[in-house]
């Protein structure tokens, strides 16, 4: 049997594992707080996986071991930034969103603001920092079912993104939270298992010691000692202070934006209470910090064993050079079966990982259309439970819809740089909203507003005119030039613009209102008032 | 805690100036915010040396391993100590506090707003 057929095998019985949790979570998703937020009933070491689950994207899992064999040092400097983030999340979000929210980002802002303006403008940015993630992981779908299953025809291509595309929305549509929940929760596991296999067979092929495996993903990359020093890819000699500049603005993009977006913010809404918010991100750290660790021993491993010039060979930005390791160790320990296989099971759970973060990150779009937009915008709250769940599930169809034709139009183009301008957006507009209105008891609807448009404007606004738009071989346009902002990455302007537009928005509007700060303030600490779990 | 009921505040407003939430919110901040500033600081360091002090980086420490890996590596470290310690930190200090509050926030019907509460408590 050849790996494509073990692979669609492997992945079939995936599909059919999670179709079968979703029917069974749809048997048990009775009511609102069932549909966004899976009861509250998840404990916090199964949210915890799922948030696992929910950040370990194809673009960590593939992206990242693909910059380390490509690059060297500086994937893992990717990796850092990830991983560092979830201290923000864990410090300053997690457990007072918990208490204070109930269904999405926005509740918190609507809290003590007028509901209004705050949750349209909450509910723009989570679509389109969920969508600009989306189309990234869709077109990543579609060049790597070439690459895996060795189907290399335009129409095989598209007929994946219309398979991806189904599959969420079915996920999201009949398993709501906790259909996606588990599927993240699967995902997970059988993508840390699948890493951590490789990672083994990597390591004994070198007896362990960590020095060797450096000292040949050196000597194999034909650079020398430079592949273990940062330099390659980010702030490389050639780029100068501009090369400088844009890797510190990818870092703060990195470590501020994972606590501003919004699918991993609603995860905080399964667990029953604060505590469990925080024991879900102890072990989501936990399960992300070791995934990383892995990743960079599958990334020097293909270096050192696969070889650069057979991983751009196959994929000029190296996405494939975890699979290829695979095939290569199977081979080398267990002759050409063991390859066969390991290739199979490594290609089918990255598609399983771009299958789960899709459905989370169309759950979050849908239930801030129907929550934020539908029902506290369009019909000012004067909407049943009942309706405003009919109505996410209609959402989560169209943005699933939207997705998979703007996945088919934007193959052909370079989309890598959405998931960083996502975390850009939700550095520079969602986090300072979130953490103003947690903490700054003069912070008012103005801020809030001006906060959100003006991080999430300025960070769309200057990667439009930034190299990775248009202006150089692989932006996204490369027959014109109107880029005049020099960095890839707009964090280092637009984070500090967007927490400077919250104050400025907040200190000219007169608007405050003690009361409801101290409401806030009570339950964020102390869990007063918040929802708990649902037992039907 | 003394309840006053004053026809102008809250029981939220109450509780916010009573001297147990000072302390709760004392207690909370005194970790989080210095922790956030110190591993903001440590991460921007490390970014900052791998643009700007390559030399230093590249020095080798044990065979191959080089000072960029270390400090890297010292990166994941760090954030599962932190992540422990604010753990640690808020079992002990924070949750015996917030859950003798919510008692009185709730047990004084403030939060009779909410229906599904008390389920868990």
């Amino acid at each position: 049997m050849s790996h494509e057929t073990l692979a669609v095998i492997l992945f079939l019985a995936f599909v059919a594992g999670t179709l079968a949790i979703t029917v069974w979570a749809s048997r048990h998703t009775k009511d609102a707080t069932d549909f966004y937020a899976g009861g509250r009933s998840f404990s916090g070491v199964q949210n915890g996986l799922a948030i696992g689950g929910d950040y370990m994207s194809a673009a960590s899992f593939l992206g990242i071991a693909g910059l380390i064999a490509l690059y060297g040092y500086d994937g893992f400097l990717y990796s850092i930034g990830f991983l560092v983030a979830w201290l923000v999340a864990l410090l300053l979000v997690a457990e007072l969103l918990r208490n204070s929210g109930r269904f999405t980002m926005a509740d918190v802002l609507a809290f003590r603001m007028s509901p209004r303006p705050v949750r349209t403008a909450a509910g723009v940015s989570t679509i389109t920092v969920s969508i600009f993630y989306l189309l990234a992981q869709m077109v990543g779908a579609g060049a790597l079912v070439a690459l895996l299953f060795g189907f290399t025809s335009d129409f095989a291509k598209n007929a994946t993104i219309v398979l991806v595309g189904a599959l969420m929305i079915i996920y999201v549509t009949v398993g709501g939270m906790k259909g996606t929940t588990w599927v993240q929760i699967v995902k997970a596991v059988l993508l840390m298992g699948g890493a951590a296999l490789v990672t083994l067979l990597v390591l004994g092929k070198f007896g362990f010691n960590l020095s060797t495996l450096l000292r040949d993903a050196a000597e194999q990359s034909g650079k020398g000692d430079a592949f273990l020093e940062p330099g390659l890819r980010y702030a490389t000699d050639a780029s100068g202070l501009t090369g400088k500049l844009d890797l510190i603005s990818l870092g703060l993009a990195l470590v501020l934006g994972t606590a501003g977006l919004p699918h991993i913010l609603i995860r905080f809404y399964t667990v029953p209470t604060a505590r469990d918010a925080r024991k879900s991100v102890m072990w989501g750290i936990g399960i992300i910090g070791a995934f990383y660790l892995l990743t960079l021993v599958l990334g020097f491993g293909a270096a050192a064993l696969v070889g650069s010039d057979a991983i751009r060979k196959a994929n000029p930005a190296g996405n494939t050079a975890a699979p290829q390791l695979a095939e290569e160790i199977g081979n080398r320990v267990f002759g050409d079966a063991g390859g066969t296989i390991l290739l199979a099971v490594i290609a089918a759970v990255a598609f399983a990982t771009i299958l789960a973060v899709v459905a989370g990150l169309t759950l979050a779009s849908s239930s801030s259309f129907a929550h934020d937009l539908y029902a506290h915008v369009f019909k000012k709250g004067q909407v049943t439970e009942r309706e405003e769940v009919r109505v996410a599930r209609i959402a989560a169809l169209v943005i699933g819809a939207v997705a998979i034709v703007l996945g088919i139009y934007a193959q052909r183009l370079n989309v890598a740089f959405l998931v960083a301008l996502a975390f850009a957006v939700a550095a520079s507009g969602n986090l300072p909203a979130i953490l103003y209105s947690l903490f700054w008891k003069r912070f008012n609807t103005s801020g809030a507003v001006a906060a959100i448009y003006g991080g999430l404007g300025s960070a769309v606004f200057l990667v439009t005119f930034s190299p990775v738009v248009s202006g150089q071989e692989k932006a996204l346009f490369t027959d014109v030039d109107f880029s005049w902002f020099p960095l890839e990455n707009p964090g280092i302007v637009s984070i500090p613009f967007g927490f400077l537009c919250g104050w400025l928005g907040t200190v000219l509007s007169k608007e405050y209102n003690n009361a409801k700060y101290a409401e806030i303030e009570v339950r964020s600490l102390t869990g007063a008032g918040a929802e708990g779990a649902v037992h039907h | 805690m003394a309840v006053e009921h004053q026809s102008t505040s809250t029981v939220y407003e109450r509780v916010q100036q009573g001297a147990e939430f000072q302390e709760l919110r004392r207690r909370f901040r005194a970790f989080a915010f210095p922790a956030t500033a110190a591993f903001l600081v440590w991460y921007l360091l490390y970014v900052v040396l791998s643009g700007w002090a390559r030399d230093f980086m590249g020095t080798k420490v044990i065979g191959f391993i080089n000072i960029a890996l270390i400090f890297g590596l010292l990166q994941f470290v760090s954030t599962f100590l932190i992540a422990w310690q604010y753990s640690r930190h808020a079992e002990r200090r924070l949750d015996p506090l917030a859950d003798k509050l919510r008692a009185e926030v709730e047990g004084d019907g403030g939060a009779k707003a909410e229906t599904t509460v008390g389920k868990e408590s």
